[in-house]
């Protein structure tokens, strides 16, 4: 995924949505500053496809030497598809974390827009401020 | 930068930390590298070749005069009359009711002109309560009682203290020093000359003691020379596979060794016997804060017992995790992490002492999931070669 195609929550996971027969699939991960924020990732947990997601709320958690925290989901839908293959390989979140890397595809509740939610230029704004 | 981070106290190696990446944290009060890279990286080469560590953060107070050695007698657990010169040992400051204010190292050595001196190393985040403990006990009257004066400095900002440690550590520092470290024994110091021009011809102090479970030493030096003896020091250390360690891997480094850190394990409100640091009080000779206490309690049962934990799954239990035999909360984790040497997550824990036999299953409630871990005998991690 190109990062200026993404759109972007305050707690560092990206989402892209895609227009699909099915309707809106929104594939979510983390970003590349937070996995350097991170460094040490030493697990992480996804939830099972079906699971019932809601923006802002958290859907799992990656957890560091230092410390764990909540992977949020930046919209609301239903886990349709998890990239069980990262939490063998947790180097590739760290290593393509836009690409292999992703964590769940999210089948979108109904045609809602997606508030809330940073362009690459706004969400890079608040890592530069964050690092200060 | 706000006013806050402004305010942190800075070692004399805080530019060189900031110049190579390090990330900053607050840690008691002082701005201190976490990490440089990664700690997993820092942690494996300390164990694996060496690693040095900037610990200028740890309080070190001085005491000197013909009575210091009886005023320290009758402020910390363990005797010091008897230490023998170069002599370190570990011992604890307890409070009347036996409670823990914090571990230190004491050190017995001898300046130029032939006088005693201590050199007591106080955690960072006591380092201010431990002096008003001192002053407290040492009013005027008894640190200038004619025969008897104690002068007490707190030489923390005076004086820069490298960790420099793993199996490479004496191959790296020897060289550096005067004096013949592989015959140094564990737990002994030296005032040594620093054989390199970025000393400018000044001393240190440099002792075979750490916190991560590997050989190792720690080496005192004048602040004003610390940034470029440090230098050196990376520069020597270099070939052998040297890393700079932030206190992210000192953290996993002292969990693996089963070492027990001030604010997890040990507070106001764990005792010595519990903490499992029962050899470190001496409760015949002189008189302490809390010797009365520790010698009661000493004779009760004890209800808790400080443990190892090996986590079946692969979520970390961190500090404050309930754990539960059944319904009934049995015990606390004090310290949690991913344990770089053995891949899995670790913790050490407070338990009910019926349950802490080695081998027991217990449930631990990691952020609202019960999780399954083990009990083993600590420590985590034993090097192969305990020579010194």
């Amino acid at each position: 995924m190109n990062p200026d195609d993404l759109l972007y929550a305050e707690t560092h996971e990206w989402v892209h949505v895609d227009e699909t027969p099915d309707g809106k699939l929104a594939t979510v991960g983390i970003t590349a500053f937070a996995t350097e924020l991170l460094t040490d990732l030493v697990h992480i947990d996804l939830p099972a496809v079906g699971t019932a997601v809601e923006a802002g709320q958290p859907f799992g958690e990656v957890e560091s030497v230092k410390s764990v925290s909540d992977l949020n989901s930046p919209v609301d839908g239903e886990v349709v598809d998890v990239n069980d293959a990262v939490t063998e390989q947790l180097d590739t979140v760290s290593n393509d974390p836009f690409g292999k890397g992703w964590l769940i595809k999210v089948k979108l509740a109904g045609e809602a827009a997606l508030p809330n939610l940073m362009d690459r230029a706004a969400y890079e704004t608040q890592c530069r401020e964050q690092e200060e | 930068m706000d006013e806050q981070q402004a305010a942190r106290l800075r070692t004399p190696l805080y530019e060189w930390h900031v110049a190579h990446g390090a990330r900053m944290v607050d840690f008691a009060g002082w701005s201190m590298p976490i990490q440089y890279t990664s700690i997993i990286d820092e942690h494996v080469a300390t164990r694996n070749a060496v690693g040095m560590t900037d610990i200028s953060h740890m309080g070190r107070l001085r005491f000197e005069g013909p009575g210091a050695a009886v005023f320290l007698a009758e402020l910390l657990t363990r005797r010091v009359g008897d230490m023998q010169e170069s002599q370190i040992r570990y011992s604890l400051v307890t409070n009347e009711q036996g409670g823990i204010m914090d571990d230190v190292l004491v050190g017995y050595y001898h300046n130029a002109n032939g006088q005693p001196f201590y050199v007591v190393v106080v955690n960072a985040s006591n380092r201010r309560k431990i002096v008003d403990w001192v002053h407290a006990h040492l009013p005027p009257e008894r640190a200038e009682r004619p025969g008897h004066e104690v002068i007490f400095t707190d030489v923390t900002r005076l004086w820069s203290m490298f960790a420099v440690q793993g199996p490479r550590s004496v191959e790296l520092l020897q060289p550096l020093v005067d004096v013949e470290l592989p015959w140094m024994r564990y737990y002994r110091g030296a005032q040594a000359r620093i054989l390199h021009p970025a000393a400018q011809r000044q001393g240190g102090i440099v002792s075979r003691t750490g916190y991560t479970g590997e050989d190792g030493f720690e080496l005192s030096v004048g602040a004003t020379i610390a940034a470029d003896v440090w230098n050196a020091i990376v520069e020597l250390g270099r070939p052998l596979g040297l890393v700079p360690a932030g206190l992210g891997a000192r953290d996993t480094l002292r969990l693996e060794a089963g070492m027990p850190l001030y604010g997890h394990e040990l507070d106001e409100h764990v005792d010595p016997f519990q903490a499992g640091l029962g050899f470190a009080c001496h409760l015949t000779g002189y008189d302490f804060p809390g010797r009365d206490a520790l010698r009661t309690i000493r004779e009760q049962p004890r209800k808790l017992v400080r443990v190892g934990l090996e986590m079946t799954g692969r979520r970390v239990a961190r500090q404050g995790a309930r754990i539960l035999g059944g319904t009934d909360t049995i015990g606390e984790v004090t310290s949690g992490t991913f344990s770089p040497t053995l891949k899995k997550p670790i913790a050490m824990a407070y338990l009910r002492r019926e349950y802490a036999e080695p081998g027991t299953v217990v449930s631990v409630d990691v952020r609202g999931r019960m999780e399954p871990a083990r009990l083993v005998p600590l420590p985590f991690y034993r090097r192969n070669n305990q020579g010194a």
